[in-house]
C-alpha cells in the first residue's frame, strides 16, 4: 500500500492530509459526500459525478475489489475519489483487480487515510464546496493553489459526459420504441428500457425536437447526468417543444429538471445534495415511502412551477424537497432519484412499468 | 395513520427468565415498548417472571405483574385487567408463543381483544416449517431443500434422499435448541428423536447441510402501509453452521459488492411483504461464496437478539419503532429520535464497522463440549464499534472479559503447527484464536480459509493484526508506527509489551457519534464510540453544551455471563435515574449490547467501549467528570476501583481501600476479628501440598475458590485429597495472581443480606433465607424473603452483624453479606461491597428503592434525610421466592449437580402471601411440572440416603412409583418403601438410562459424591434427564420443598396473581 502522502485542499483554506492511491499529480472538483455502504464501483463509474470528487463516508471501501460487469459507465467521470481506508486483499468471486489498480487505469486520483467522517461533517455544515487532492506538497504555494480552487467550476457537463453519437438498440417482440436522449447517463437506465420490450434510440444532448419526433418515438426518456441543470439552454428549448408535441416522456434526475425548467420552474443548488442509498420519497398518491438511491445536488423548486402545470407527486421525507412531478399539460411524469440504481435499493423501478403504461395509453 | 383510537390498554406479555437464547435483549426490547406506550398515554399491563428486569419496575408499567408465564395465568390476568390489546412481539419466543396460544384457541376474539404487532397467520408464515417453505416458493425466494417430518422413520428416509450431512431444526424452540448436525443415520436417529421431543408440535425440519455458505442477515421494519425498510444488514464471520448467536458478526455486511447486497435486500423486502409482518422482522440468508446462489435460513417476525444488536449498531430504535408501528403509526409518521430532524422511515447510514462478540460459559464449565453449531452456547455478547474492523475485533477481544488484549491465546503457543492445523478443523468458541496462531505460523491463508470456510476478506484483516505484532515486535516504535497500533486497535501497555519500549507521547483516543445517518444530518444524541483522529467530536458536544451540572461516570457491566447477568443493568440504569433527578449528569460506560444501560437516551452521554482501565482512561481524558460510580457493574466495574484511584478520580460510594479491604483475606480477617463477627474458618494457600496441608488441618470437607472471583468460579468443596489435588491442578494451570482461599465448609443454613449504608445509619430491606443449606452458591439457591425458619436471636445477629460491618468498612451504598447459620451459630461468609444479584427482587418486593437511595446518599444524603429509620425494614406483607433457572439442555456434558460454583443464567420470582403459594409460584415459573402422579428417580450418595428416606416415603405415599439405583433401592427398600431397582450404567441390562428413555419417570433426585466428568455415572444420570425434559434435583433441599409442594396439591387456578404495584 502506497505510503506517499496526499493531501486534500478545501476551497475554505482546510488542508486534510492522507496518502495517496490511484494516480498521483493534481486534480480540482467539486467535494461532495455519498453516505451509501455499497456501491462504491457504481459511485466511481457514475457519470452523475462529473467534475467532482467524491467523499466514501462508509470507512472500508473496495472490500469486492472492481469487476468489469458492474459499471454504470464505460469510464470514470469523476476528478476524484476521497476513502478512509481501501482494500488491498479483496475477496469476491467476481473480482478482478483492486480498485488501486482499477483508479490507476481511470487515471483516477485518490486520497486515503483521512478521517472521512470529519470532512463529511465540514461539507454538511458549510456545503458544498471545491476542494483539490494533489501529491505535490500543497503548503509551499497553498494561495496560489487555492484561487485555483476557489475559481473552479463545472461547466460543459453533459456536454462532455453525454453520448456523442445516435445508436440504436432493439429487442425482439419490441412493443414499443423510445428516443433517449442521454445527458450522461447510467448504464442501468437503458438496460431497465430494453428489459420492458422497447428499442431504443439513444441520442445525443443536442439533438433537436424536430429530429427526436422524425424517429417517430411512442415515448421520450430524459436521462440523469450530471451538473447544473440551468446551463443546458438549449436541451430546455428542445424538452419544451416535446412537451407541446405531448409526446409520452420520462425523466429522471437531471431530465426531471430539465423538464420542470421547460416548464417555467426553477432549480435551486442543495446545500450539500442527496447522495447515497437512504433517502426516503413519499409518493403523494399512496402515501407509499420508498427508500431511493439519489445523486444530485440541485432540486427543483416547487412552488416556482405553476400548480395548473404540474402537480408534486413525491418528495422528500427527510427535508420536504420535490422528487417527482406529474404534468398536466402533457403525459409526461418525471423523479429526482433514480428508479433503477444498480448501487442501491431498487423499489422503484416500477415507475419503468408506469412510463410503459403511460405509452400503451398514449399508443397511437 | 396515528394512534389508533380503539386502543387503550395493553398487555406486554414479557421474555421471562435469562436463558441461553433469550437472554437480556428482550428486557430492553420490552423496556422501550413499554416507554413507546406509556408516552402514548396508554394504560400498560405487565406480565413477566423475570424480578432481575427492567421492565418489570414501578416506573415502566401501570400495573405489574411477576407471575408464572403460562397460559393459564395470561389468562387469568386478562380477565382481571381487562386489556382492549395484547402486544405480542417484544417478549422474545416465550411472548409470541403466549399470545400465538391465546389467539388461536379463540382467547382473545371471545374476550374482544386485539392482538398487535403480529397476527396468527404471519408467525404461522415465519415459524411453521412447511407453510413457511411454501410461502418462500409462492414469492420466488429460494429454501434450502428440506423437509418436515414428524418420526425418526421419515427423517431417516429423507436423508437417504437429499445426502448427508443434514441439519435437523426442532419447530418452536428456543435459540435452536435440540437442533444440530448429523454426519449419518446413527447420528441423525439420535438428534431427531431429541428434537422431536423438544418441540412442542413434534416437528422438526430435516435440511440440507450448506455449511461454509455465507451467513447474511437483514432488519426489516414494515408497517401498515406496507411502508418497508432495512436497517441494518450484518454479516456472520463464521460461516453457516455456526448458530449466529455464537457467531462474530459485523455490520454492516462487507465482503458483498452492491449486486449481492441488494439481492438479499430485495428478497427481505419481498419475505416481510410476503409474511404480512407489522413490526421488526429479522431474515437469514445464505449466500454461495463463489455465486450469486442464495438460500433463505430463517424468518423472526418479532424483535430479537439481532434486532437488539442492529439497534446499537446503527442507533436505530427498533423496539420503539415496533411498538408505535404495533399501535397504528406508520414509518413516515415516527421521529428519528437520534436526529430529532429525519423520520423512521429511512435506512440507517453508519460510517464505523461493528463487531459482536460472543461470550461463552467455557470459562466455568471446564468439562462442556464447546463445539459450536445449530444451538446456541453463549450466554451473553459484546459489542465494539470502530472505523476498521482490525480495531473492532480488538476492542472486542478485550471486552469480552477473559484477559485477553489480543487474538493470542497463550495454551496455542506451545502446539506444533500440525496441531495448529488440526485445531482448526474444531469448530468451537475458540477458533478464532486458532486462526490468528496459524497466520502468525504463515500458515497460508488459502489453507485456513478452505478448512474453517471464513472469507479471505476476515482472515486477510485478522493478518494485518498479525503483522502489525510482528512489526512491533521488530522495529523500532516511531510515533507514525505507534499511531498505526493505535488505529488497529491496540493498547499501549501490549504495544509496551511488543516493542519492549515505553510510549513517550501518550495518545487518547477520541470520539466520534453513532447517528444513524453517516453525518449526513445533525444529531442530537450523544452516543460516542473511541478511535484515534484528530477530531473529538464528544469533546466538541461537551463545548456545546456546557451546563453546570456535575459529570457522573457509571460503568456498566458488560457482557452477561453466568455470576454476572441482567441484575446490574437494572442497578446501572437506576443509577442513572437517580443522577438525573438529583441534578446530575449521568454518563454510561458499556459494552453490552443487549442491555437497557447502553440504550441511547438512558443516560446524558453513552460511551460505547471496552471497559479496561485504558478505554477509561480516554473517557476521563475526554470527560473528565466529576466523580465515577463503580458499585452498580458488577466485578466488571469494582475491578476498575484501584486503577481509578491511582487515576486520581473521585469514586463515589464506598472507597477503593474498603472494597479491598472486604476481598483481601488477610485483611477481612481483620476486620471481622476488630468486629468481633465469627467465620469460618480458613487459610490461604499458592500451592498443592499448602492446600493439601491445610485442608487435613481443617479437616475435610473444606470449601476451595481462588480469591478476587465471581459466581463462585473455579470454587469447589472437597471431600478429600483427590478432590484438592484435581482443583488445584485446574486452577494452577491457568497461572494465579492471588491466593486460593480454603475455608471449613459449614453445612447449615444460609442467609443473604443487602444493606444501604450512609456510614452512619444502615437499613437492611430484607432479610433471605435460602432452601439449600450452604455449599450451594447463592445464585443458584432456592431464596426466600423474608426469611422463614430463623429464630428471633438469628436475626438480631444478622441486623447487628451487618451493622457493624457495614460501619466498620464505611460502606457508602450498597453492600452485600451472606451468612451461615452452623449449630445456632451466626457466621460471615462473605462481604461484597457493591451490588447483588438480589437487589432488584428486593427492592421490588419490599418497595425499598435500594439503587435510587444508594446513588443518593453516594451524593451526600442520608439515610434519616430520605426518611429511613436505621436496622431492619418492616416486613412486607408478602413472601416473594426466587428459583434460579439454568440452560443446562443448552450446554452438553455439563454436570448439573449443584454447588459452590454458579451455573443458573436467570432467575424467575414468586410472590403471594404465603411462603407455600410463593414457591409453588415460582416453582411453576421455573418449569417444574408440578405433577401428582408417575415415577421417580433416586440415586444419591451414601450421606444423603437418610434424608432422602421422607421426602421418598411421601413420594410413594401419593402414589409415585419409586425407582432407585441398586444401592438406594435397597435403602428404601429396607426402611419398608417399595423402590423397583434398576441397573447402573455400568451393569448393563435395562439400566438407568433405558429408565429414563422409558418416559415413566417424572422427577429424578440425584446426587453424588464425584461429578462434574461427564464420563461419570451420576452425570450420565443427570445429562439423560436434561436431554429428556425431566426434572432433576440434585440438592436433597430443593427434592424437600418440591415434593411438599406436591403435596400441596395446588393449582395454578387457584393461586392469587399479585400486582406489585400494590405492594
Amino acid at each position: 500500500m502506497s505510503e506517499q502522502k496526499a493531501y486534500l485542499l478545501l476551497a475554505n483554506g482546510q488542508v486534510l492530509e492522507g496518502k495517496s492511491f490511484g494516480v498521483t499529480g493534481t486534480a480540482i472538483g467539486e467535494v461532495v459526500f455519498t453516505t451509501g455502504m455499497v456501491g462504491y464501483q457504481e459511485t466511481l463509474t457514475d457519470p452523475c459525478l462529473y467534475g467532482q470528487i467524491a467523499v466514501q463516508t462508509f470507512p472500508l471501501n473496495g472490500n469486492c475489489g472492481a469487476n468489469s460487469e458492474d459499471f454504470e459507465s464505460s469510464k470514470c467521470w469523476l476528478k476524484g475519489y476521497i476513502v478512509r481506508e481501501w482494500c488491498e486483499t479483496p475477496s469476491n468471486f467476481r473480482c478482478e483487480k483492486t480498485i488501486d489498480a482499477f483508479m490507476k487505469e481511470q487515471n483516477v486520483i485518490g486520497l486515503y487515510g483521512v478521517d472521512t467522517r470529519q470532512l463529511t461533517r465540514i461539507i454538511r455544515e458549510n456545503g458544498v464546496m471545491n476542494g483539490m487532492i494533489t501529491t505535490e506538497d500543497v503548503y509551499a504555494k497553498k494561495e496560489e493553489l487555492l484561487a485555483q480552487v476557489q475559481t473552479y467550476e463545472i461547466t460543459d457537463a453533459v456536454k462532455t459526459v453525454g453520448t456523442a453519437e445516435q445508436k440504436t438498440y432493439t429487442v425482439e417482440n419490441a412493443v414499443h420504441h423510445v428516443v433517449m436522449m442521454d445527458l450522461g447517463s447510467k448504464a442501468s437506465v437503458l438496460e431497465k428500457l430494453l428489459a420492458r420490450s422497447c428499442n431504443v434510440t439513444v441520442v445525443p444532448y443536442n439533438t433537436t425536437a424536430e429530429a427526436i419526433l422524425t424517429l417517430n418515438p411512442d415515448g421520450v426518456m430524459l436521462t440523469d447526468g450530471p451538473g447544473n441543470p440551468a446551463e443546458n439552454v438549449e436541451i430546455i428549448e428542445t424538452v419544451k417543444k416535446l412537451v407541446e408535441a405531448k409526446v409520452p416522456m420520462f425523466g429522471i434526475c437531471l431530465g426531471h429538471q430539465l423538464v420542470a425548467l421547460a416548464n417555467g420552474g426553477e432549480t435551486v443548488k442543495l446545500k450539500y445534495g442527496h447522495r447515497g442509498g437512504n433517502q426516503p420519497v413519499k409518493e403523494q398518491s399512496t402515501g407509499f415511502v420508498y427508500v431511493t438511491t439519489q445523486n444530485h445536488g440541485y432540486a427543483v423548486v416547487e412552488e416556482s412551477l405553476d400548480a395548473a402545470v404540474a402537480a408534486v407527486s413525491h418528495w422528500n421525507v427527510n427535508d420536504k424537497t420535490c422528487e417527482g412531478l406529474v404534468y398536466n399539460n402533457a403525459p409526461v411524469f418525471t423523479v429526482q432519484f433514480y428508479p433503477e440504481a444498480c448501487g442501491g435499493p431498487r423499489d422503484t423501478t416500477c415507475l419503468y412499468d408506469q412510463f410503459v403504461t403511460m405509452m400503451n395509453k398514449e399508443g397511437k | 395513520m396515528p394512534l389508533r383510537s380503539d386502543i387503550k390498554k395493553v398487555l406486554v406479555i414479557g421474555s421471562g427468565p435469562i436463558v441461553i437464547g433469550q437472554a437480556a435483549e428482550f428486557d430492553y426490547a420490552g423496556t422501550q415498548a413499554c416507554r413507546a406506550l406509556k408516552e402514548e398515554g396508554l394504560e400498560v399491563i405487565l406480565v413477566n417472571s423475570n424480578p432481575a428486569t427492567i421492565m418489570t419496575d414501578k416506573a415502566m408499567a401501570d400495573k405489574i405483574y411477576i407471575e408464572p408465564l403460562n397460559l393459564d395465568v395470561v389468562k387469568r390476568i386478562i380477565e382481571i385487567e381487562k386489556p382492549d390489546s395484547v402486544l405480542s412481539t417484544l417478549g422474545g419466543q416465550t411472548g409470541l408463543t403466549l399470545s400465538m396460544q391465546l389467539a388461536k384457541e379463540g382467547f382473545l376474539d371471545t374476550h374482544g381483544i386485539k392482538l398487535l404487532g403480529a397476527n396468527p397467520e404471519t408467525i404461522d408464515k415465519a415459524e411453521d416449517r412447511q407453510i413457511f417453505k411454501d410461502t418462500m416458493l409462492s414469492i420466488g425466494e429460494p429454501c434450502i431443500p428440506s423437509k418436515v417430518v414428524e418420526s425418526v422413520k421419515d427423517a431417516l428416509e429423507y436423508a437417504e434422499k437429499i445426502q448427508y450431512p443434514v441439519i435437523v431444526r426442532p419447530a418452536f424452540t428456543l435459540g435452536g435448541s435440540g437442533g444440530g448436525i448429523a454426519y449419518n443415520a446413527a447420528e441423525l436417529h439420535e438428534i431427531a428423536e431429541n428434537g422431536l421431543r423438544l418441540s412442542p408440535i413434534t416437528q422438526v425440519l430435516i435440511e440440507k447441510n450448506i455449511s461454509g455458505w455465507k451467513e447474511i442477515e437483514f432488519e426489516v421494519i414494515r408497517d401498515s402501509k406496507a411502508n418497508s425498510i432495512t436497517v441494518c444488514s450484518m454479516e456472520n464471520v463464521d460461516p453457516v453452521g455456526v448458530h449466529t448467536g455464537d457467531s462474530i458478526v459485523v455490520a454492516p455486511a462487507v465482503t458483498l459488492s452492491s449486486k449481492e447486497y441488494n439481492m438479499l435486500r430485495n428478497a427481505a423486502l419481498n419475505i416481510v411483504q410476503a409474511l404480512g409482518v407489522e413490526g421488526g422482522c429479522n431474515c437469514q440468508f445464505a449466500l454461495h461464496p463463489t455465486s450469486l446462489e442464495y438460500a433463505v435460513i430463517e424468518v423472526n417476525p418479532r424483535v430479537s437478539r439481532s434486532s437488539a444488536l442492529a439497534s446499537k449498531a446503527t442507533g436505530y430504535p427498533i423496539a420503539k419503532v415496533a411498538t408505535k408501528i404495533a399501535i397504528g403509526y406508520t414509518l413516515d409518521e415516527i421521529v428519528n429520535a437520534v436526529t430529532g430532524n429525519t423520520y423512521a422511515c429511512f435506512e440507517p447510514a453508519i460510517d464505523y464497522l461493528v463487531v459482536k462478540f460472543p461470550r461463552w460459559p467455557f470459562d466455568k464449565f471446564v468439562y462442556a463440549n464447546r463445539t459450536l453449531g445449530t444451538q446456541m452456547k453463549a450466554t451473553g455478547e459484546v459489542m465494539a464499534i470502530g472505523t476498521s474492523f482490525e480495531q473492532a475485533m480488538m476492542k472486542a477481544v478485550r471486552s469480552i472479559e477473559l484477559k485477553l488484549d489480543s487474538f493470542n491465546l497463550p495454551k496455542l503457543q506451545m502446539l506444533s503447527d500440525t496441531d495448529v492445523v488440526r485445531l482448526l478443523k474444531r469448530c468451537d468458541d475458540e477458533r478464532i484464536f486458532v486462526v490468528y496462531e496459524a497466520l502468525k505460523r504463515d500458515i497460508e491463508i488459502g489453507k485456513i480459509h478452505n478448512i474453517t470456510k471464513i472469507d479471505n476478506w476476515f482472515l486477510s484483516k485478522m493478518q494485518n493484526l498479525v503483522k502489525m505484532e510482528c512489526t512491533l515486535l521488530k522495529k523500532e516504535l516511531t510515533p507514525e508506527l505507534y499511531m498505526q497500533a493505535k488505529k488497529m486497535g491496540f493498547l499501549d501497555k501490549t504495544i509496551q509489551r511488543l516493542s519492549g519500549e515505553d510510549i513517550s507521547k501518550k495518545q487518547y483516543a477520541s470520539y466520534k457519534m453513532v447517528d444513524t445517518c453517516a453525518a449526513e444530518f445533525k444529531a442530537e444524541t450523544p452516543y460516542f464510540y473511541s478511535t484515534f483522529d484528530e477530531e473529538n467530536e464528544a469533546a466538541q458536544f461537551l463545548e456545546e453544551h456546557k451546563t453546570d451540572k456535575k459529570k457522573i461516570l457509571v460503568f456498566g457491566s458488560g457482557p452477561i455471563r453466568i455470576g454476572q447477568g441482567i441484575e446490574f443493568d437494572y442497578c446501572s440504569v437506576h443509577c442513572v435515574w437517580a443522577l438525573k433527578e438529583e441534578g446530575y449528569e449521568a454518563i454510561i460506560a458499556n459494552n453490552n449490547p443487549e442491555t437497557v444501560s447502553t440504550d441511547f437516551d438512558t443516560s446524558d452521554r453513552l460511551y460505547f467501549d471496552p471497559l479496561t482501565p485504558e478505554d477509561v482512561d480516554s473517557i476521563l481524558e475526554t470527560e473528565k467528570p466529576w466523580g465515577a460510580i463503580v458499585q452498580f457493574g458488577g466485578q466488571t466495574a469494582i475491578g476498575l476501583t484501584k486503577h481509578l484511584e491511582a487515576a486520581g478520580v473521585n469514586i463515589l460510594g464506598t472507597s477503593a481501600k474498603s472494597i479491598d479491604e472486604a476481598e483481601d483475606r488477610e485483611s477481612f480477617d481483620a476486620l471481622l476479628a476488630k468486629c468481633d463477627i465469627p467465620r469460618p474458618e480458613g487459610k490461604t494457600v499458592f500451592q498443592l501440598s499448602d492446600a493439601l496441608a491445610a485442608a487435613r488441618e481443617l479437616q475435610y470437607p473444606v470449601l476451595l475458590r481462588p480469591s478476587y472471583v465471581l459466581g463462585g468460579q473455579n470454587m469447589i468443596i472437597a471431600y478429600s485429597d483427590a478432590d484438592v489435588e484435581e482443583y488445584m491442578n485446574i486452577i494452577l494451570a491457568n497461572g494465579i495472581e492471588n491466593p486460593v482461599l480454603i475455608d471449613k465448609y459449614m453445612m447449615g443454613i444460609e442467609v443473604e443480606v443487602d444493606a444501604i449504608c450512609d456510614g452512619t445509619d444502615y437499613l437492611i430491606p430484607g432479610i433471605m433465607e435460602h432452601i439449600e443449606r450452604a455449599g450451594i452458591h447463592s445464585g443458584d439457591s432456592i431464596s426466600v424473603y423474608p426469611a422463614q425458619r430463623l429464630t428471633e436471636a438469628n436475626k438480631k445477629t444478622i441486623i447487628e452483624y451487618t451493622g457493624r460491618l457495614a460501619k466498620a468498612l464505611h460502606v457508602i451504598g450498597l453492600v452485600n453479606i451472606q451468612y451461615v447459620i452452623y449449630n445456632g451459630e451466626v457466621y460471615v461468609i462473605e462481604v461484597n461491597p457493591r451490588s447483588s444479584r438480589t437487589v432488584p427482587y428486593i427492592s421490588k418486593v419490599t418497595s425499598v428503592p435500594m439503587v435510587d437511595l444508594a446513588t443518593r446518599i453516594m451524593l451526600g444524603a442520608t439515610l434519616k434525610s430520605l426518611g429511613y429509620e436505621t436496622g431492619v425494614h418492616p416486613i412486607s406483607d408478602y413472601v416473594a421466592v426466587k428459583v434460579p433457572v439454568f440452560s443446562f439442555e443448552k450446554l452438553h456434558s455439563v454436570d448439573t449437580m449443584l454447588g459452590p460454583e454458579m451455573k443458573s443464567t436467570g432467575e424467575v420470582l414468586g410472590i403471594a402471601k404465603t411462603f407455600d403459594e410463593a414457591l409453588y409460584k415460582g416453582l411453576v415459573a421455573a418449569g417444574y411440572k408440578i405433577k401428582h402422579e408417575g415415577g421417580v428417580l433416586i440415586s444419591v450418595r451414601d450421606k444423603d440416603k437418610e434424608e432422602v428416606l421422607p421426602i421418598a416415603q411421601s413420594l410413594e405415599n401419593m402414589g409415585f412409583q419409586l425407582y432407585g439405583t441398586k444401592g438406594t433401592a435397597a435403602y428404601l427398600t429396607g426402611h419398608g418403601l417399595h423402590a423397583e431397582a434398576v441397573n447402573k450404567i455400568s451393569e448393563g441390562g435395562f439400566t438407568v438410562l433405558d429408565l429414563l428413555e422409558s418416559g415413566k419417570v417424572d422427577y429424578v433426585i440425584s446426587t453424588s459424591t464425584k461429578g462434574r466428568q461427564p464420563a461419570r455415572e451420576g452425570v450420565k444420570i443427570r445429562r439423560k434427564a436434561v436431554e429428556r425434559s425431566i426434572a432433576c434435583l440434585t440438592a436433597i433441599d430443593t427434592a424437600k420443598v418440591l415434593v411438599d409442594c406436591i403435596s400441596l396439591n395446588r393449582n395454578i387456578q387457584d393461586v392469587e396473581l399479585v400486582d406489585i404495584t400494590q405492594i
